[in-house]
């Protein structure tokens, strides 16, 4: 399975992204441009975190016009699996491939901490190798983070099972107590409805390697190469 | 040239808790009867051009693709010569 992290100008976790990728799955990895416009031969994109473009006038309001974001587009509606996270996510909301848009945490604070997450849907390519109801640890650093869209919109999305991912604490419990950045329904990760675009603000690759002491982001991963494996074999 | 003066704001009955704060801060200095505060963006772009016709069709369409998120945000623009 061939997977690309695209860098922008201020990405910061493409590096953690690819190690992932290359060293504890040892699949293999390579970086894409934003400036390129041709992205060759992949089964998987990764949008890392970071601040591209310095978080300028909104997170991701310019990287999303990247030469390179319109071949995403192209890839993603042939099917290909693209994953957002982080500053990734807040890309992916400006570029319309997902619905919705990262506001400010309603605590003013740029949060940076250990999260739990209850896993709400494991029915998909990037979560079936968890069971729905889980609860994992995947840590959190963002200023914008607050999912927001139009309660239609995420009435929708829930009708649906497009949430994948919510805030909670580490019994499962989720509420506003537990909700540590104001998102409409604790909603920490989301899924597009044909399954294969995904936008999260916590970072499943910084539990992914068991040296850090966390572990159950792997699972995102792991879930998009079996599912890639199951299409090809 | 012309000078367009876009500003940016979060679309009413959206939580602005930058507002909030400034709403607070004000209070704590002695302004108490202020009812809301929300705070928004500034734009400035000089245009070289004095078709204010053209300028304002191109305004809207900086607005559209970059400038203004309409998911959750809202502009408006003057446009005036310089």
């Amino acid at each position: 399975m061939n997977w690309g992290v695209l860098l922008f100008p201020g990405s910061n976790c493409a590096e953690d992204c690819f190690h992932v990728i290359d060293s504890v799955l040892g699949e293999p990895v390579r970086y894409l441009w934003h400036k390129d416009t041709d992205l060759g031969q992949l089964d998987a994109i990764i949008l890392p975190g970071g601040f591209s473009y310095g978080d300028h006038l909104r997170p991701g309001a310019i990287a999303h016009l990247s030469p390179a974001m319109t071949a995403v587009k192209a890839f993603a509606e042939k099917g290909g699996l693209v994953i957002g996270i982080c500053n990734g996510f807040q890309i992916l909301t400006e570029a319309r491939m997902l619905p919705g848009s990262l506001l400010q945490n309603k605590g003013l604070k740029f949060l940076c901490q250990d999260q739990t997450l209850k896993v709400e849907n494991a029915s998909t390519a990037f979560t079936s190798e968890y069971e729905t109801g889980d609860v994992i640890i995947c840590p959190i650093a963002h200023n914008e983070g607050n999912y927001y869209a139009k309660s239609e919109t995420i009435a929708e999305m829930e009708r649906n099972g497009q949430v994948l991912f919510r805030y909670c604490d580490p019994q499962g419990l989720v509420n506003d107590s537990t909700n540590p950045n104001g998102s409409i329904n604790s909603i920490a990760g989301i899924i597009n409805r044909q399954g294969n675009v995904v936008g999260m603000m916590p970072h499943p690759e910084r539990s992914s390697d068991s040296v850090l002491g966390l572990s159950a982001g792997k699972g995102v991963f792991v879930s998009m190469i079996k599912h890639i494996q199951t299409l090809n074999s | 040239m012309l000078k367009a003066i876009v500003t940016v704001m979060l679309k009413k009955g959206i939580f602005d808790p930058q507002g909030r704060a400034v709403q607070n801060g004000l209070k704590s200095i002695g302004f108490e009867d202020i009812k809301s505060v929300r705070v928004g963006k500034q734009i400035e772009i000089d245009l070289e051009t004095a078709d204010k016709t053209a300028a304002e069709e191109k305004v809207h369409e900086m607005c559209d693709k970059m400038l203004a998120n309409p998911v959750v945000e809202s502009y408006s623009f003057t446009i005036k010569e310089i």
